[in-house]
């Protein structure tokens, strides 16, 4: 696991970011930071502007104001090469094979073929698919859709990978063995990985740390490090100091 | 009748069934020949050497292929300009969706005048009623992207071109086929109101040199004819999409 450690620069670095729609405020005063290898987890109601921090993050909206720094001299970053994203649907290409589906960004990209089918069969081992290479999308389960695009995210090697609710659409079983799965992926990939969700529990349970947000006005309420020890399994959830993060974020949500 | 061999089977029957109450019908009811000839007489038609057959289907063939490979091509190529500018197609659509509603067989008189007789002018005639649905599905089908795809091409830094030959495209094939099927019945259509406008060959040309002499039989013929015409293109875009469509993805 990553250490939090003041000599190590940040990966991502936050400072005042705002963004304006119109009239309409989505974000002020974002900041934070976000370690090499870390997985934090933004968490908020809707409306509370963590899709579009996602999204300035993924360098597909400009920030209005404040500094966004992605990448440090350890850890170069090529905004085009080193993001990987999941949303909350699979979006998976119904025309193409799971295969396929995972190497999409390396087409789009222009990686080598060979290489890069290589390591789509084996991210499709590390997210529990190998033997559905040559399925459609349609013959796997909602929750194993998902974890082929985990996979697609990771197939062309990001730095950075952004989830924006990737497990919301699941049912709650598959949501709680999907946490623990993306747990030991994130694990062996060794990515940073920036979560979004409306899930508090969900939040406190993976993130090594949770950014609150919350809505109206849309603002950073809390950045806090989460200190359960890694690997993490369901038996974290009934740790005191589970609740009391948890606590932590209802509060400040105004549900207590 | 669940199994695929019973599908076609009943199939078959039918038009067996068909060809056969035309056959009793008749036989049974005396009808004269140059009201309604037999399937018997209708195939001796063939046999008159100076209808020319071979060159008439070549003729209303071209016509209608080309008509409808011209508006494949221009259909989905106007639809794909219109999803890169949308100042485009705020401009162009309301106009095209005015323009589809002329009765294009009301334009066949004036495009005579430009294109004078022959297989362009028909041609042009199911070009130009073909056009419309396979325009009007292509665009929709290459709208239905979900916003979240293009973030995530976008985010790769992907071209407009690699948004549309890996996810606009085979996405918008569902739309395009079923915009084919219509175009390939009205291009058949086009291409004989065409040539019944003013036209020195084709089937439908035929038909009206024969009208004039009452030969029935080679009236049911040509249109036996054309009729085989448009299920061989319609027959085409039915594989075509077999091929192409994966059958999860198709469009009923």
């Amino acid at each position: 696991m990553p250490e939090r450690n003041a000599s190590v620069e940040a990966f991502i670095h936050l400072s005042g970011v705002r963004k304006v729609y119109g009239e309409h405020l989505a974000i002020s005063d974002a900041s934070f930071d976000v370690m090499p290898g870390e997985l934090v987890s933004l968490v908020g109601p809707s409306g509370c502007g963590k899709s579009t921090l996602l999204k300035i993050l993924a360098g597909l909206l400009p920030h209005d104001g404040g500094e966004v720094r992605i990448g440090s001299a350890a850890h170069a970053f090529d905004p085009a090469r080193d993001v990987g994203m999941v949303f909350q649907a699979p979006l998976l290409l119904k025309w193409r094979r799971i295969v396929e589906n995972v190497l999409l960004p390396a087409e789009i990209l222009g990686l080598p073929r060979r290489e890069s089918r290589e390591r789509a069969r084996h991210l499709l081992q590390l997210v529990g698919l190998s033997g559905y290479e040559e399925k459609y999308p349609y013959e796997l389960s909602g929750g194993m859709q998902q974890r082929a695009a985990i996979a697609r995210a990771l197939v062309h090697d990001p730095k950075l990978v952004l989830m924006d609710e990737p497990f919301g659409a699941l049912d709650a079983l598959t949501r709680e063995k999907m946490n623990l799965e993306l747990l030991r992926i994130w694990k062996e990939a060794g990515k940073t990985i920036v979560f979004v969700t409306h899930g508090i529990s969900e939040a406190v349970f993976l993130g090594m740390r949770v950014v609150v947000l919350t809505a109206g006005p849309a603002r950073m309420a809390d950045n806090f490090s989460v200190d359960l020890p890694y690997p993490r399994t369901l038996d974290v959830k009934t740790h005191q100091r589970f609740g009391e993060y948890s606590r932590r974020i209802y509060r400040l949500l105004g549900m207590e | 009748m669940d199994s695929k061999l019973g599908r076609w089977t009943l199939a078959v029957l039918a038009h067996a069934a068909l060809i056969l109450a035309w056959y009793l019908f008749v036989e049974l009811g005396k009808v004269p020949k140059f009201v309604m000839p037999g399937p018997g007489e209708t195939l001796d038609a063939l046999l008159q050497p100076n209808y020319n057959w071979w060159f008439n289907i070549a003729v209303t063939g071209t016509e209608i292929f080309g008509g409808y490979l011209l508006a494949l091509a221009v259909g989905v190529a106007l639809a794909l300009a219109f999803t890169w500018s949308k100042t485009l197609e705020a401009f162009f659509m309301p106009l095209l969706v005015s323009l589809n509603m002329i009765p294009k067989v009301a334009l066949g008189p004036l495009i005579i005048v430009w294109f004078k007789y022959g297989i362009l002018p028909n041609a042009m005639m199911a070009f130009s009623i073909a056009v419309f649905p396979i325009l009007l599905t292509t665009a929709r089908g290459l709208r239905e992207i979900e916003p979240e795809l293009l973030d995530l091409v976008r985010s790769l830094r992907g071209s407009r071109w690699q948004l549309f030959t890996k996810i606009q495209l085979p996405g918008a094939l569902p739309y395009i086929f079923s915009g084919m099927k219509v175009g390939a019945i009205l291009a058949v259509a086009g291409a004989i109101v065409g040539e019944f406008l003013g036209s020195d060959k084709g089937l439908g040309y035929l038909m009206l040199q024969v009208q004039v002499t009452l030969d029935t039989p080679a009236m049911f013929m040509a249109v036996l004819l054309i009729t085989l015409l448009g299920m061989a293109l319609y027959g085409l875009v039915l594989l075509l999409e077999l091929w192409l469509v994966p059958k999860d993805a198709r469009v009923a």
